[in-house]
């Protein structure tokens, strides 16, 4: 029966081109805009390490300003990063299963292998504890232990890309690059890895690629090495010399930390606030106690990744798909009135009247999927566009499988809700009035 | 005024002047927030910097090499730089304006802890700073060769500054701040010695956008940037030559960031941008689709009411009484429209502001708004509307 449903709703749609495009292109473009708008928003508010989320927690101690917050506009919050005194201290603490403090840092690169010029890029300086705290598989070799970390050796561990790049690609384990013109022994190739957003520094853009080069901890100190991200400052002290900086209040750290379950949790809570209770008697943490704890979820949450003008665009998107759907009513009711004289036959010759309401629903169905198809192309082409707007929004502006049947899901849904009237007005009329008039 | 029969006529057959009034306001509302977003993010983009962007280059020099000495570097580049023919001058620099890196600064307009302390951000710059930015030195001078530095680290106070006025008269509302000193947070006097008409920072979302100053410093660190202007029209051909020179002079160092400031800038203004071309895009979109919804509906009622206006015709209502029918039956549904649309314009510009900080809406949109829509569904509906004053009178007698 559904065949010969479904083809008599071919017939029907074709005998009125026009009005036919009109509904498909309509519902097309409605869906077009709204899913371009969501795909953005979907791939923004992503949670890159979901598994792992709710055990990996980013670490904020309120060291700022007594006389300001460090945010006018949310009190509540304390800084983003810790300073290089407090980053160290929370190295010693054995709790969390997995830690890594972390910064990023320009950097010279310099291959032995011919061909390839000196390039600058950036790096993390980071615990070797940093891969397996984040899942980062390895192609070759393996992370550094704490002793080089501590040391501050010249070791490195470098993306598959960047591999591919400076050793074409080969197991490089154990061979030298030069780095700030000082050979690095290359410990372990990481398999690529590239999170969006990148959730463990939102600093200076959230959709930035992920380095490819990371250096252990004592590296930063050994080469004097100053953030490439932020640095803030807010205490009057003198700071001129690199073990200034250390030692100074400016915080330039990110540090993350792996707590399996709640009471591991808490229990580091109450760590945090016994470690700032002592440093106070030190004289140092002006502020009252503030030490926050976020999982993955909740800090890019905190930290607003999702711009807010894609949440607008988002809604107003919608606003849009739902002028397309009053405007495909209007359409419809156009299309299916016109019809009326033909089920008027139909319901005489004997045809329930359900039977008829089915008919019409799949034709209203049929024009669903054309339109959800019309709206996949729509939502590709915006998606190019979007892509060509914003540059740093390759990975954010594109389409996936789940997106493409939701695409496909909402226009049917929307054609059906658009229907309903449309076909139930046209269902109800009495076969009657439409054979008089033959 | 037929507006009885009209209005009576349209209530018995509700659906479809309805949903054109629902699908009305909807437009309008997205139209009115629309438009007036666009707006406010054109006026940012637009805004005034006090620099040459058109015509200013900025690259970078990374040096690397044991022997590597930034001090002569920086020396011998700016020298090599300003040979170059078709530039007007050149100046080091540790960031770039508008390119959302840069060092954030506060300073006091008098020592001790009762001064208020005053935020903006500073750049570390060389002779020509002022040609370089192509800004416009309101008063006092522009550094000379004598004035620059070498410190061996950031954490001293210069002896010199340079000042936009905003931030002048932050610091000295009552004015002549030319000569004065500023003090840092350790209270170290430095002296004005220029006052800059205009220049933008490095943050364009900074409400302090205004605030720069300008130091006569070369900084310790292996990377600087260059900022090399042109005369008008002559960036693009001098560009490649400011990489060929760089790259000629000194093999220790990495030359990178080839880019006009434009490039920098429009990077900076990314977000507003798109965000005003795709909301264009949609309201256009939203507007078109409306008007295809306002055509449509109007053909259907002629359609059906091809008898009617045919009677019409018959007992003596002329071509144009039929038009001015359509015409004044679609004003009553659009001024429907509007007015709910009006109401729910308002409604989504209060949840923009109070859910995403976003301003509020100028009142004056939505009666602009208000009279697009009508002058919208006027021309929509015109076509339907000449087709059935072209009815014929004979029609009416046919199938009686």
């Amino acid at each position: 029966m559904i065949r010969y449903y479904t083809r008599l709703a071919v017939l029907s749609l074709r005998q009125t081109p026009l009005l036919t495009g009109l509904m498909v292109g309509t519902i097309g473009v409605g869906i077009g805009v709204f899913m371009a708008a969501l795909t953005v928003y979907y791939l923004m508010a992503n949670n890159p390490i979901s598994w792992k989320s709710e055990r990996l927690y980013a670490v904020q101690l309120d060291s700022w300003d007594p006389a300001e917050p460090w945010d006018d506009e949310r009190p509540e919050l304390a800084p983003w990063e810790l300073t290089w005194r407090d980053a160290m201290a929370l190295r010693e603490s054995d709790l969390p299963l997995r830690q890594a403090a972390m910064y990023k840092v320009s950097i010279v690169v310099q291959s032995e292998r011919e061909g390839v010029k000196p390039f600058q890029t950036v790096a993390r300086v980071t615990d070797g504890n940093f891969f397996a705290l984040f899942d980062i598989p390895f192609v070759y070799g393996s992370a550094w232990d704490r002793a080089v970390d501590d040391a501050g050796q010249f070791q490195v561990v470098i993306s598959r890309k960047m591999n591919e790049e400076l050793f074409g690609g080969e197991d490089s384990v154990g061979r030298t690059v030069r780095i700030q013109d000082k050979p690095f022994v290359v410990a372990g190739v990481t398999e690529t890895w590239n999170p969006v957003p990148k959730f463990y520094d939102v600093n200076n853009g959230p959709f930035d690629d992920a380095e490819e080069v990371f250096v252990p901890m004592g590296v930063g100190r050994a080469l004097e090495l100053y953030s490439a991200g932020n640095t803030n400052c807010w205490k009057d002290e003198e700071v001129r010399t690199y073990q200034q900086f250390l030692e100074s209040e400016c915080v330039w750290w990110q540090y993350w930390v792996e707590l399996p379950d709640v009471a591991q949790r808490d229990a580091y809570q109450d760590y945090l606030d016994q470690y700032v209770s002592e440093q106070k008697t030190l004289g140092r943490f002006p502020r009252p106690l503030n030490n926050q704890l976020s999982n993955v979820a909740e800090w890019l949450d905190v930290r607003r990744v999702v711009r807010r003008d894609n949440q607008v665009l988002v809604v107003l998107s919608f606003l849009f798909l739902g002028v397309c759907l009053f405007n495909t009513i209007g359409l419809m009711l156009t299309k299916f009135l016109g019809k009326a004289p033909h089920i008027g036959i139909r319901r005489a010759l004997g045809a329930s009247r359900a039977a008829v309401f089915r008919q019409q629903l799949v034709e209203v169905g049929a024009i669903g999927v054309a339109g959800g198809i019309a709206g996949l192309c729509l939502a590709w082409l915006s998606l190019a566009g979007i892509r060509k707007l914003f540059p740093g929004y390759e990975e954010l502006a594109q389409l996936d499988l789940t997106l493409v049947g939701t695409a496909i899901a909402a226009s049917i849904l929307t054609t059906l809700v658009a229907g309903l009237y449309p076909v139930r007005r046209v269902c109800a009329t009495a076969p009657a009035r439409y054979l008089r008039l033959q | 005024m037929e507006f009885g029969p009209i209005w009576r006529a349209a209530m018995r057959n509700r659906t479809g002047p309805l949903l054109i009034a629902v699908q009305i306001a909807l437009t309008l509302a997205v139209l009115v927030n629309g438009v007036f977003i666009i707006q406010q993010r054109i006026e940012r983009i637009t805004r005034d910097t006090g620099m040459d962007v058109e015509n200013i280059i900025t690259v970078q020099s990374f040096g690397f090499g044991e022997e590597f000495d930034k001090n002569e570097s920086v020396r011998q580049d700016l020298e090599a730089l300003r040979a170059i023919p078709g530039v007007v001058a050149a100046t080091s620099t540790q960031h770039v304006p508008l390119s959302g890196s840069g060092w954030g600064n506060s300073i006091k307009p008098a020592p001790g802890e009762d001064a208020p302390t005053l935020n903006g951000v500073r750049y570390f710059m060389n002779t020509q700073a002022v040609e370089s930015l192509g800004v416009t030195l309101a008063e006092g001078r522009g550094f000379d060769a004598d004035d620059i530095e070498y410190p061996e680290d950031v954490g001293g106070a210069p002896r010199q500054v340079i000042l936009t006025r905003a931030w002048a008269d932050e610091l000295f509302p009552e004015g002549g701040a030319l000569g004065k000193a500023i003090y840092d947070n350790l209270d170290r006097p430095s002296t004005v010695i220029g006052i800059l008409e205009r220049m933008h920072g490095a943050w364009v979302s900074y409400d302090k956008l205004e605030n720069v100053m300008l130091i006569p410093w070369v900084i310790p660190g292996r990377a600087t940037y260059y900022l090399v202007r042109t005369e008008p029209g002559q960036r693009d051909r001098i560009m490649p030559q400011v990489e060929e020179t760089l790259s000629r002079i000194n093999g220790q160092r990495v030359v990178k960031g080839l880019e006009t400031h434009e490039e920098i800038k429009a990077a900076s203004y990314e977000g507003d941008r798109g965000m005003a071309i795709i909301l264009a895009v949609v309201t256009a979109l939203m507007v078109a689709v409306t008007a295809v919804g306002i055509v449509g509906l109007a053909s259907f009622s002629v359609r059906q009411r091809v008898k009617q206006i045919g009677t019409r015709r018959a007992i003596g209502a002329r071509r144009r009484d039929i038009v001015r029918y359509f015409l004044l039956e679609n004003w009553l549904v659009t001024t429907g429209g509007v007015v709910a649309g009006s109401v729910a314009a308002v409604a989504v510009n209060y949840w923009l502001v109070t859910r995403y900080e976003l301003e509020r809406l100028d009142p004056l949109y939505v009666p602009a708004g208000i009279v697009v829509i009508w002058v919208l569904g006027l021309l929509a509906v015109a076509g339907p509307a000449r087709r059935a004053a072209r009815i014929s009178p004979a029609v009416a007698t046919r199938t009686v």
